[in-house]
């Protein structure tokens, strides 16, 4: 029996495999073109929210202080920190993805020092925490202290915690870090009150902590009916 | 180290793709040339053909067995078969008592000694020019043997030709799954027939020339799976192997977890070990496909399915952690991350598509499958149960065959 090798079918099979490589690929370009987009969409929101506080904290100067509440749902930056902090790991776009970080750090630095000048304005009781990690080497101690922040955040709506990457190279983050004299051998970091805490701190502590600075009210029960 | 093992994973990947696209492709370039005849059909001539059926142990079916070789479409005169206990211990002897005054059937009782023995012994006392093997646990379909021999009248060159396997009324979910299998294995295997390129002549019905063991010699222990090592040694001396997908045999699958898996270890045991001694008929143009193809798929399924596994276990690992060190830092989540449903969130690397058209074609080879076997255009429900049961317990058995090969542990019949 003649056993016949038909290179030509081999050459063919390669070339439609190949073709279904380029197609996944540009599929996958596609889609994370498309969440790269979404976030930016979602920052433009954030942006223009902020905007739009600050120019009516300048025209309201000493007008009711009722009407500037707050400036930017806490909620979506977290949901923006969320998906950027995915992107980072899944989208391997690392240039668009570390762009829209940068703009993000800042972002949470604008609704930072607004929200500030309003609890100091208007009386209100602030509740923030800065936080710095850094995803540059490998820190175990930082993805402890991150969980323990969410949870804190879970069961106190009011707090807001802003956090910072501490190898973004964004000269604002870089004023924030001399300010508080961040280094990066202490991370995690937390600004809690204008007081540096280093290191990794539990949840019972900083749950003491921010009891005690800011008196919160724990996240009522939503069950709960009257 | 990341970007080596995603090197490695879509280079696995493209090869995975490849082979369901070879395949696909040869079903595009043969799909006119696959028969099905419905009804008798009658030969010129009837060459005569012995069936030996090696019985351990199988009081329960042999019956059945038997009968079915009794009925089949063909001269009684022409068909011998060859009942051989192979010093079974429950009281399969005494069932074949039965068929001892039958003329075409003659009984033997022999010290146990595994199944190559038996046929060794049945080779030698065969007297006609082709000769069959049957397990103790498969039945016949009537037209199977006529529609077979059909194969080597028209086919002067074909020197064995295989039938479709078919799962036996499955009962279970296991059963089930692995008729679905059956599927898949009867297209794969008409393709690899178009190929020239079979690498194994199933216990289950598989006709030879006799000539092929007076030429190549007896059958040999070949870790269990003697009728894998026959394929391979065929090929490499240029015999060819047929597939004759209109002649049915019906096999008793495996019904539980535990039967299954010790049946599929030794399968792929087999295939590790037996293409390890004829490694070097691997990659040779003068092998053909069989020696560019066949094998090196087999290969590459066993290198995907580790290294995939390797994969799982090692993200499996990291979630466990990180599950661990959560609870350790906040105490126990019970907050469903389902809550918060985006579609932002779902993975769109390339490898997800790639997935989607591995998946894909492997539907159609069941649906194919399904349709040379019932007639009917179908995409069978079982389908859920076959990725169910065959991606969770396969990776199980390949791994094992794998460890045993490289601490050279030979696993057992059954």
């Amino acid at each position: 029996m003649e056993n016949k090798v038909d290179w030509k079918k081999y050459l063919i099979v390669f070339f439609i495999t190949a073709g279904l490589f380029l197609i996944a690929g540009y599929l996958s370009n596609y889609f994370s073109d498309k969440k790269i987009a979404q976030l930016e969409n979602i920052q433009d929101d954030i942006a223009i929210d902020i905007l739009s506080s600050e120019a009516q904290f300048a025209l309201l100067q000493d007008l009711s202080c009722k009407t500037l509440s707050g400036s930017v749902f806490s909620g979506e930056l977290r949901e923006l920190g969320t998906k950027i902090e995915w992107g980072e790991k899944n989208l391997g776009l690392t240039s668009d993805v570390s762009y829209l970080k940068k703009y993000y750090s800042l972002l949470q630095i604008k609704d930072y020092l607004l929200m500030k000048k309003i609890s100091e304005r208007c009386g209100v009781q602030s509740a923030f925490i800065l936080y710095f990690y850094t995803t540059a080497e490998n820190c175990s101690e930082c993805e402890k202290q991150s969980l323990v922040l969410s949870a804190l955040r879970d069961k106190y709506p009011e707090l807001r915690v802003y956090s910072f990457d501490f190898s973004t190279e964004l000269s604002a983050v870089e004023a924030m870090l001399d300010i508080y004299k961040i280094e990066d051998t202490k991370l995690p970091a937390l600004i809690i009150d204008e007081e540096l805490l280093t290191g990794f701190h539990p949840i019972e502590e900083l749950d003491s902590i921010v009891q005690k600075s800011f008196k919160l009210q724990e996240k009522p029960i939503e069950t709960k009916t009257e | 180290m990341l970007l080596f093992s995603s090197l490695i994973f879509y280079a696995l990947m493209f090869l995975a793709v490849y082979i369901q696209i070879f395949f696909f492709v040869t079903f595009l370039e043969n799909k006119n040339k696959i028969l099905i005849r419905h009804g008798k059909i009658s030969l010129n001539d009837y060459p005569g053909v012995t069936i030996i059926v090696p019985c351990w142990n199988e009081e329960k079916t042999i019956l059945k067995t038997v009968h079915s070789l009794l009925d089949l479409n063909y001269p009684k005169e022409k068909l011998k078969i060859l009942l051989v206990d192979d010093g079974s211990t429950d009281a399969t002897w005494s069932v074949i008592q039965k068929f001892k005054n039958y003329p075409n059937v003659e009984i033997f009782k022999k010290e146990n000694g595994g199944k190559y023995t038996v046929l060794n012994m049945g080779i030698e006392k065969i007297t006609t020019e082709f000769f069959g093997c049957l397990d103790a646990d498969s039945m016949v379909d009537e037209e199977a043997l006529v529609r077979m021999m059909d194969y080597f009248a028209k086919d002067k060159e074909a020197m064995a030709v295989t039938p479709s396997i078919v799962a036996n009324n499955p009962k279970n979910i296991i059963q089930n799954a692995q008729k679905i299998e059956y599927y898949i294995s009867v297209f794969a295997k008409r393709m690899l027939g178009f190929l020239g390129a079979i690498h194994v002549t199933p216990g289950p019905f598989t006709i030879f020339k006799k000539q092929v063991f007076n030429k190549l010699g007896p059958y040999r222990h070949a870790h269990n799976t003697e009728d894998m090592e026959i394929a391979y040694r065929m090929q490499k001396n240029h015999y060819k192997i047929e597939y004759c997908n209109d002649a049915y045999v019906y096999t008793n699958t495996p019904a539980t977890i535990k039967k299954l898996y010790r049946q599929r270890l030794r399968w792929i045991y087999g295939f590790i070990n037996n293409t390890i001694d004829y490694r070097d008929v691997l990659l040779k143009k003068k092998y053909g496909n069989f020696s560019m193809f066949t094998v090196p798929a087999g290969i590459i399924s066993v290198f995907t399915v580790s290294f995939i596994v390797g994969k799982l276990l090692v993200n499996l690992v990291d979630f466990i952690i990180h599950k661990i060190v959560k609870f350790q830092t906040v105490g126990l989540d019970l907050s469903l991350e389902v809550n918060n449903f985006d579609f932002y969130f779902l993975n769109a690397k390339p490898f997800v598509f790639l997935t989607v058209v591995i998946y894909a074609l492997v539907i159609f080879s069941v649906v194919f499958g399904h349709k040379m076997i019932e007639g009917k255009w179908k995409l069978p429900i079982h389908i859920i149960s076959f990725f169910m049961v065959f991606s969770v317990v396969a990776p199980f058995w390949l791994m094992a065959a794998v460890y045993n090969t490289l601490l050279s542990e030979k696993p057992a019949w059954r």
